[in-house]
C-alpha cells in the first residue's frame, strides 16, 4: 500500500510506508524534506589520474600501484589528458560552463587508504560549474504519466579515488589494498533540489545513462565506479533548512532510495518527538584546510577563439573540439525514438533505461514489416519480461533481433495468430537453434489458410451448439466467444481468432 | 681527497677506486662529465641506494629509482660517490636550495654555489622541503663547472610539472672584458642587521671594483624584504606539514612497534621518525592551514611573496642587470658558538640574505671572494633575471676572475681557533645548520 507523501512542493512523488505506518502520525505537519547529492563517478582511462599505472577492477591487491600511489617520496603528480577531457565531455553534458582555469589542491587527513596523508582535489576553482540534469519520473508508479524534473548542478572537480581498507578484526588487522588509490573521479555535485529517495536514484540513474553514453565513465554501481553521498534534511514550509546529515558511500540504485525516505522519516520522527539532528560527519574533516598543490600549475583549456595559432594540438584540450563530437545524450535519443517510430514516452524511456535494447529494436523494425507500434510490445513486454525473470542482460539474450524479427513477420504475415507467436518465442528462448519457421512446423501452428475448410468447421460448430446460437440470436452476443473457443479447438489454435468472429457473425447473420 | 666520514653518510669506496684508478679508456667518453666524481645530497632518490634524508623515518630506505637530476649526471658519465649528510628532511644543507642551503654553505667552505631558477632543473624525486621553493642546488669549485653541470641538468622533464616547457641550450661561458654595459644593483635593505663589517667591506670593495672597470653600479630598493622571513617561515612550515603527512609507516621507512590501532601506529611512528626541529614545524604548518588561520596567515604570506616577487620585477625593469650581495652574515661560527642559538633562531640569520631569491624563483650565485680574518672563507651573491643563468653566470665568471680567491690554509685555520674541529666525533643524525 502507497500514501502520498507529506511532502508539501511535490505533489508527484510517492511515499511507500509499508514498515512505517506505525510512525505514520497523527498530526500531519507538513514536512519539506531536501536531497542533495555528491556523485563519485570513475573516469573510464587506462591509466590513474596522476600516474601511469593502470586501472583496473579486481585486479591482484596492490599490482596496480606506481611508485607516486604508494606516495614514494620524491614522486610527483603528472596530469593525465584523458581524465581532463572525460570531465569537460561530462561537463558539457551536463549544461554547465567549463571553466578554463581550474586549480588542484590538497585536501588533508590521515587514513590508511590514504598513502600521501592528502587527497589532490579541486576546491577552490574546479573544472566545471552551474550545469543541469533534467530527469524522468513516473507518476503513481504506472508507465503512463511520466514528468521531467531538473536538479541544478553546482560542480564537477577532478579527484584522485583513494585506495580501499578491510578490518580484519580477527586477527586485529587492516589490510589495505592500493590498486584503487589515484584513480581519477569526478565528482558530480548536485544542489539540494530533489525531495525524496525515488527522485534521488531517477537522478541517479540518468547521471549514469548519460556517463555512458559519454564513455567518460563506465558507472557500474556494482564494482564501485558510482557511487553516492546524500545529504537529507527536513524543515517546515516558509523555515530555514533544517540540520542535514550525510548518508555515504552508497552504491545501489534501490539502497540509495530507500536510505534516503528512511533518513527523511527518522528525521522527521525524531523532530516531531522534539530530538534534533545531529551531524557527526562533518566534525571528522573541519580542522585542517585545503593548501593549494604546489606541483601542478593551473589546468588551463581552450576553445576556438582562445586557441593560440602555433600551439601544438597534443598539448591542448580545445574545449569546442569536444562539444562538437559529443554524441547524443540520453534524453535527445529518447525523442528521436519517440519521434521515428511513434512510439510512446513512457516506452522510449524503458528502451533506454535497459542497455543494449533501444539498439535491439531498432535492429528488430529494421527486419520486419511489422509496424515499430506493433513491435515495442513484444520488446517491452515479451523480450524484456523473459529477461528480467532470468537475470540477463540484453546482450545475453538467447534470441537475438533476428530470430525475433523472422517469428515477428511470420506473425505480421498472418501466417501464425499471436498465441501461436507466443509459443514460439516460448520455444526459442531455449536457444536449440531452431528458426521461428522450423518450430511452427514442428509444432503445426501454422494458421489455416484455407478459408473454405475454416467455413465448413464454422458452419459445424454453429450446427452443433445450437442453445448458444439462439442465445446469441437473442441478443447475448458474449456467447460468441464460446463458439470462437469451439472452433480455437477444432482447429487445435490454428485459425485467426479475427477471421472466426468474422465467420462466425456473418453465418449467424443469415 | 679526505672524505669527512660525518659529510658523506653512504661512501661507495668500491666506487671511489674507480675513480682514482686508471681505467684504459676502451671508448668515447659518456659525456660532458664522464669520469667526474660527484657526491648527491642524500635527499636525492637514487636507485639501489639508501636515501635516507637525514632522518631516522628512512634510516634503510632503499630508494627504488633515480631523480631525474641522477640519471642526468649517470648518463652524462658522472661517477657517484656516495650521499652526503644533510639535516634531518633537509632543513638546511647542501646540494638543494630551499632557502639558501645550497649557496649558504657553498659560501661558508669557500666553493661556488648556484641555485638556478625555479623550473630549470627537475625536482623529480628530490625529496621535497618546500614544493614550491625547492630547486636542485649546484656546488663546485669554480664558475665555469657550475655552468658545465647545468647544461647536463637543467630542461623540461615531463615527470615533473612544474618545469618549463621551453627547450634548454647548454652554454660555454665567454670570457668578458668590457663590462660597461652591465648595470649592477645594489639592494640597500640587505643591510641587513647582524651583518659583519668585514663582510660590509667587501660587498663595498666589490661594488667598487665593478664600477672602476667601468659598469653602472646604482643602488636600489626591494621594499619588502624585511618580511621575507616571517613570510618564508609561515610558507616553508605549511608545506612542510603536508609534504611531511605521507610519513605513516605504512608502504616505505620506519614504522613503530606499537600495534595497538592504526592511529596509534602513526602517531608512535612520527614521534619515533621525526627529530624535534621537524616535529615543530609540522605543529606549526598545521597551525596554519586551520580552516580559521588559513586567510589570515597562508593566504597573507602568498600575497607577501607576490610582493618580494614584484620587488625584483621592478628593479630589473629599471635596467638592472644583476644584483650584487652578501650571501652570509658572517664567515662560519665555530661549532660551540652555533649551538648555543636554537634552530629557528639559527635559520632566521642565516637564510636572510639567501631566501627572497626562492620565494621569487630568481637564480642566484655565491662566488668565493676573500678569506676572513679567522681564514675562513667568505663568499658574495649575485642574483639574476629569471632564466637568464647565461648572464647571471657570466657576471660571476668575470667576478672570480678578478677576486683570485686563495687556496685555504687549514693550518692557518686551526691556529686561529683549534674548538673548530672538535666537533667532528659527535655530529652524526643531529643537525649541524638549519636552512
Amino acid at each position: 500500500m502507497s500514501e502520498f507523501c507529506s511532502c508539501y512542493e511535490c505533489e508527484n512523488c510517492n511515499y511507500f510506508l509499508d514498515d512505517m505506518e506505525k510512525l505514520y502520525p497523527v498530526n500531519l505537519a507538513p514536512w519539506v524534506p531536501v536531497v542533495g547529492l555528491e556523485v563519485h563517478a570513475q573516469i573510464s582511462s587506462n591509466s590513474k589520474l596522476f600516474s601511469g599505472s593502470q586501472v583496473q577492477f579486481a585486479a591482484p591487491p596492490n599490482s596496480l600501484v606506481s611508485f607516486f600511489d604508494a606516495s614514494l617520496p620524491g614522486t610527483l603528480p603528472v596530469l593525465n589528458r584523458r581524465c581532463v577531457e572525460a570531465a569537460v565531455m561530462t561537463g558539457l553534458a551536463l549544461n554547465c560552463s567549463i571553466n578554463k582555469k581550474s586549480l588542484f589542491d590538497r585536501k588533508h587527513y590521515f587514513y590508511a587508504d590514504l598513502p600521501a596523508g592528502y587527497q589532490i582535489t579541486q576546491q577552490r576553482v574546479p573544472i566545471a560549474v552551474n550545469g543541469s540534469l533534467s530527469y524522468s519520473l513516473c507518476i503513481d508508479n504506472k508507465m503512463s504519466q511520466m514528468v521531467t524534473k531538473t536538479v541544478r548542478i553546482k560542480q564537477i572537480q577532478l579527484e584522485q579515488d583513494s585506495g580501499k581498507s578491510l578490518h580484519d578484526d580477527t586477527r586485529s588487522q587492516t589490510l589495505v589494498d592500493l590498486n584503487r588509490a589515484g584513480v581519477g573521479l569526478m565528482e558530480v555535485v548536485m544542489e539540494p533540489d530533489m525531495c525524496c529517495g525515488e527522485e534521488a536514484a531517477a537522478a541517479v540513474r540518468e547521471l549514469q545513462l548519460i556517463l555512458q553514453t559519454l564513455g567518460s565513465s563506465q558507472a557500474v554501481m556494482a564494482e564501485g565506479q558510482l557511487r553516492v553521498d546524500a545529504n537529507v534534511s527536513v524543515h517546515h514550509p516558509g523555515e530555514p533548512y533544517g540540520v542535514r546529515t550525510e548518508l555515504k558511500n552508497i552504491n545501489s540504485l534501490r539502497f540509495l532510495a530507500k536510505a534516503v525516505d528512511y533518513e527523511i522519516q527518522r528525521q522527521i520522527e525524531e523532530l516531531e518527538n522534539g530530538g534534533m539532528i545531529l551531524n557527526e560527519t562533518r566534525a571528522f574533516d573541519s580542522k585542517l584546510g585545503f593548501m593549494p598543490e604546489p606541483n601542478l600549475p593551473p589546468l588551463i583549456l581552450y576553445d576556438a577563439k582562445s586557441l593560440p595559432a602555433n600551439m601544438n594540438h597534443q598539448q591542448v584540450i580545445n574545449i569546442d573540439w569536444i562539444h562538437e563530437r559529443l554524441p547524443d545524450l540520453p534524453s535527445v535519443k529518447r525523442e528521436k525514438l519517440v519521434e521515428q517510430y511513434g512510439i510512446l514516452p513512457e516506452h522510449s524511456f524503458t528502451l533506454m533505461n535497459e542497455d543494449g535494447l533501444a539498439e535491439f529494436f531498432e535492429n528488430v523494425v529494421k527486419q520486419t514489416q511489422m509496424k515499430p507500434k506493433r513491435v515495442i510490445g513484444w520488446i517491452l513486454k515479451d523480450l524484456l519480461g523473459y529477461l528480467k525473470e532470468h537475470s540477463l542482460t540484453v546482450k545475453e539474450s538467447p534470441v537475438s533481433s533476428y530470430l525475433l524479427a523472422d517469428l515477428l513477420n511470420l506473425l505480421e504475415k498472418e501466417e501464425i495468430s499471436s498465441t501461436a507467436a507466443k509459443q514460439v518465442l516460448a520455444e526459442l528462448w531455449k536457444g536449440e537453434g531452431k528458426t521461428p519457421l522450423e518450430i511452427v512446423k514442428e509444432q503445426k501452428l501454422q494458421l489455416l489458410q484455407d478459408q473454405k475448410e475454416l467455413e465448413q468447421i464454422c458452419q459445424a460448430v454453429i450446427d452443433r451448439q445450437e442453445n448458444e446460437v439462439m442465445a446469441i440470436k437473442a441478443g447475448n452476443r458474449k456467447v460468441l466467444n464460446k463458439l470462437i473457443g469451439l472452433v480455437q479447438r477444432e482447429t487445435q489454435g490454428r485459425s485467426s481468432p479475427v477471421l472466426v468472429k468474422q465467420l462466425l457473425e456473418k453465418k449467424l447473420s443469415e | 681527497m679526505v672524505i669527512d666520514e660525518n659529510a658523506v653518510d653512504t661512501a661507495h669506496f668500491g666506487l671511489i677506486s674507480i675513480a682514482f684508478a686508471i681505467i684504459p679508456n676502451a671508448g668515447q667518453p659518456l659525456g660532458v662529465l664522464d669520469g667526474i666524481p660527484v657526491a648527491v645530497k642524500d635527499n636525492f632518490n637514487t636507485a639501489g641506494i639508501e636515501t635516507t634524508c637525514a632522518s631516522n623515518m628512512l634510516r634503510g630506505y632503499i630508494s627504488p629509482y633515480n631523480a631525474t637530476v641522477v640519471q642526468k649526471l649517470l648518463d652524462q658519465g658522472a661517477v657517484l660517490l656516495g650521499k652526503t649528510n644533510l639535516d634531518e628532511f633537509a632543513m638546511g644543507a647542501l646540494g638543494s636550495d630551499t632557502g639558501g642551503s645550497t649557496r649558504n654553505p657553498a659560501a661558508h667552505c669557500g666553493v661556488v654555489g648556484l641555485k638556478p631558477t625555479y623550473g630549470l632543473i627537475s625536482r623529480h624525486g628530490l625529496i621535497p622541503l618546500v614544493n614550491s621553493m625547492d630547486v636542485p642546488g649546484i656546488l663546485t669549485r669554480c664558475v665555469d663547472d657550475a655552468a658545465l653541470m647545468l647544461g647536463s641538468l637543467a630542461g623540461h622533464d615531463p615527470k615533473d610539472s612544474t618545469t618549463v616547457q621551453d627547450k634548454f641550450k647548454p652554454f660555454e661561458l665567454p670570457n668578458l672584458t668590457d663590462v660597461s654595459q652591465l648595470s649592477i644593483g645594489i639592494p640597500k635593505e640587505y643591510h641587513a642587521p647582524g651583518l659583519s663589517s668585514e663582510i660590509l667591506s667587501l660587498w663595498s670593495k666589490a661594488a667598487d671594483l665593478f664600477r672602476n672597470a667601468g659598469a653602472k653600479v646604482v643602488e636600489v630598493s626591494l621594499p619588502h624584504t624585511r618580511y621575507s622571513i616571517v613570510c618564508y617561515h609561515v610558507l616553508c612550515t605549511a608545506e612542510v606539514a603536508s609534504n611531511m603527512a605521507r610519513f605513516d609507516g605504512l608502504e616505505y621507512g620506519h614504522r613503530s612497534d606499537m600495534n595497538k590501532s592504526t592511529e596509534s601506529m602513526y602517531a608512535a611512528t612520527r614521534r619515533e621518525g621525526f627529530n624535534d626541529v621537524v616535529r615543530g614545524r609540522i605543529l606549526s604548518g598545521n597551525y596554519f592551514l586551520l580552516k580559521q588561520n588559513y586567510e589570515k596567515y597562508f593566504i597573507k604570506a602568498q600575497k607577501v611573496r607576490r610582493l618580494i616577487a614584484n620587488d625584483f620585477v621592478k628593479v630589473f625593469r629599471s635596467g638592472v642587470d644583476v644584483l650584487l650581495t652578501p650571501t652570509t652574515l658572517s664567515d662560519a661560527a665555530p661549532y660551540m658558538e652555533f649551538i648555543k642559538e636554537d634552530n629557528r633562531t639559527r635559520s632566521a640569520q642565516d637564510d636572510i640574505l639567501t631566501q627572497a631569491a626562492n620565494m621569487a624563483g630568481l637564480p642566484a650565485i655565491t662566488v668565493p671572494t676573500a678569506l676572513s680574518e679567522r681564514g675562513l672563507p667568505v663568499g658574495l651573491q649575485f642574483i639574476g633575471r629569471s632564466f637568464q643563468e647565461q648572464q647571471l653566470l657570466t657576471v660571476a665568471k668575470w667576478f672570480e676572475k678578478q677576486v683570485q680567491f686563495p687556496v685555504i690554509q687549514l693550518e692557518e685555520v686551526k691556529r686561529h681557533d683549534h674548538s673548530v674541529f672538535q666537533h667532528q666525533k659527535s655530529s652524526s643524525f643531529s643537525y649541524h645548520r638549519t636552512c
